[in-house]
């Protein structure tokens, strides 16, 4: 699906999920979710990442802790995007997404509300705040922690 | 006369030429964190690369004996600095190698389990994380000075925390987020009263005050260079010359001995040498006379008149802003600590850099932030004698639409 969005649109879907973030929670049953903790050492953000996983499907995704708009906004879109997607196909929107802030070519079909940070690269200093979230869900989801 | 005009050209990061990513002039308030450093400074880096390049502590040939008269030369000048002694005066990497040194150097040398470590709620972090290494090294206890209703430390709280068990109080001068003046002259009384040492980190007072510590009679007193127009990587250690006979090195090798053997015998060289192991940052130690003969010229009674008159300009124009929350209105000192009503503050510090201007967003210490101040996170505005009021006012009509602020995202 290709959006077609122009800078109200991008404020709007920020805004939207800055201040409701629908995934911005601790879960009840902690232990049957992969964790990760991502502390950024450029600036404040420090979140906890929770991923369930059942026969490789994301069932679950969702996240807590302190955060500026751009985390917060990045990360609650992408724990929406890969809820029911494969590893697979996390792994392909995780990285379709890093190319676009990395200015490099992507594919835009798989990211929807993703290409609101398509600007990210103009302020280097947000990209941090625009990749910690999918730098954890990464981490968990490959195993790499 | 105090010229800020003048001054400013001394900097070549004030020259004009110097934009943010989007051609917008820099405005640089985070002076708190480090300071720009006038020409003469960065000469006088060089100067020891380019001219006299030998190891000190090696005065057999004219070049290396050159660079230990040099030192000498300039330990003298911190020493004058803070009316200390120049055996006083330990050359370090910072304040938090300072602060690092007096902790492992006499905290863990003396402290015994039950003695107690007295801080504020609103310490740096280099002068609580080494505390918390002690304590749990030693077995003392740590304590905090309750603050008052505006976030600051008093020497009445002190009272009322101190007992005969307290061997280390440990407060910086002014404090690191809020800003306040800490009477330090009071607490070291109140300290030695009860037979405690009283440790100053100077890190956000000695580049902008008058500091004497004969009259303030502190045991310790840390600074780092960077913070006051000098370079990154050096610092001192002022500590009275009978507690750094007894306290031990941080570091030990080449450099701060006088001889040992190999059943593990070592005698030290006399303070500072003893705490001065491997070779030290002399291009920085350079740099930093030449920082303090700056500061001398411009003087301090200046730099603290010119910061305290920008932080009365800074303070009318920001409370005509209704969206704005100011933590510190009655501080002492050229930090300003606020958020726009309902902005995160790393999201304003980023809008502000989309106009050019530098300030620092921080967590800085949770305990104090979300007991006290009743947020997470703030933005911090500091001030250093180079800045004008112009740049306030750009701060000021920043700050008017920092509500704003996904704007930089999208302009």
């Amino acid at each position: 699906m290709h959006i077609s969005i122009d800078p109200n649109m991008m404020r709007e879907i920020i805004m939207d999920h800055y201040s409701s973030p629908l995934h911005k929670l601790t879960p009840k049953n902690e232990e049957e979710y992969k964790t990760i903790v991502m502390d950024s050492d450029s600036c404040i953000d420090n979140i906890k990442l929770f991923i369930k996983e059942k026969d490789d499907v994301i069932v679950e995704a969702c996240f807590d802790g302190v955060a500026c708009a751009i985390s917060t906004a990045s990360t609650d879109i992408l724990c929406d995007l890969i809820t029911g997607k494969t590893v697979k196909e996390a792994n392909y929107i995780i990285e379709q997404y890093e190319n676009m802030i990395y200015e490099r070519e992507y594919d835009d079909s798989v990211l929807e509300e993703l290409v609101a940070f398509m600007n990210t690269h103009k302020q280097a200093s947000r990209i941090k705040c625009a990749t910690i979230g999918f730098t954890g869900v990464s981490s968990i989801i490959n195993g790499k922690k | 006369m105090f010229d800020v005009y003048k001054i400013r050209k001394d900097f070549p990061m004030l020259d004009g030429s110097k934009t943010n990513f989007n051609g917008a002039p820099l405005v640089y308030l985070d002076n708190a964190a480090t300071t720009f450093k006038p020409q003469c400074v960065i000469d006088a880096c060089s100067s020891y690369y380019l001219e006299e390049n030998a190891n000190s502590h090696r005065g057999d040939y004219d070049l290396a004996f050159a660079v230990d008269k040099k030192v000498d030369c300039i330990r003298q000048k911190v020493a004058d600095f803070i009316n200390a002694k120049k055996q006083e005066i330990v050359f370090t990497s910072g304040c938090s190698m300072a602060m690092n040194l007096i902790a492992y150097g006499f905290g863990a040398k003396f402290l015994k389990p039950g003695d107690e470590i007295i801080l504020t709620e609103a310490e740096h972090a280099s002068n609580v994380l080494p505390w918390f290494k002690i304590s749990e090294i030693t077995g003392a206890v740590i304590k905090y000075i309750d603050l008052d209703k505006d976030g600051r430390a008093t020497p009445e709280n002190l009272r009322k925390v101190i007992t005969k068990n307290t061997k280390v109080v440990s407060v910086a001068q002014i404090t690191n987020v809020l800003g306040y003046k800490i009477d330090i002259k009071e607490m070291s009384k109140i300290a030695h009263e009860n037979g405690a040492i009283l440790i100053c980190d100077a890190a956000q007072s000695c580049p902008h005050m008058k500091i004497d510590v004969k009259d303030l009679d502190c045991d310790f007193l840390t600074a780092s260079a960077h913070k006051m127009c000098g370079p990154t990587g050096i610092g001192f250690l002022y500590g009275k010359f009978a507690l750094l006979e007894k306290m031990d090195p941080l570091l030990t090798g080449g450099g701060d001995n006088a001889r040992f053997d190999m059943c593990g015998n070592v005698a030290f060289l006399v303070p500072p040498a003893k705490f001065e192991a491997g070779t030290m940052n002399l291009s920085g130690i350079y740099g930093f006379g030449a920082a303090i003969d700056y500061l001398n010229k411009v003087g301090m009674d200046n730099i603290e008149k010119h910061e305290f008159e920008l932080r009365k300009y800074a303070i009318s124009k920001l409370k005509t802003l209704q969206n704005l929350i100011i933590y510190n209105e009655n501080a002492d000192s050229g930090i300003i600590t606020l958020n726009v009503k309902n902005v995160f503050a790393q999201d304003e510090a980023s809008y502000l850099n989309s106009k050019g201007i530098c300030v620092r967003s921080g967590e800085h210490c949770a305990k104090l932030l979300k007991e006290r101040l009743k947020t997470m996170a703030t933005v911090r505005v500091s001030f250093y004698f180079y800045n004008t009021k112009e740049e306030i006012d750009v701060l000021v009509e920043a700050l008017k639409n920092g509500g704003n602020f996904l704007d930089a995202y999208f302009n």
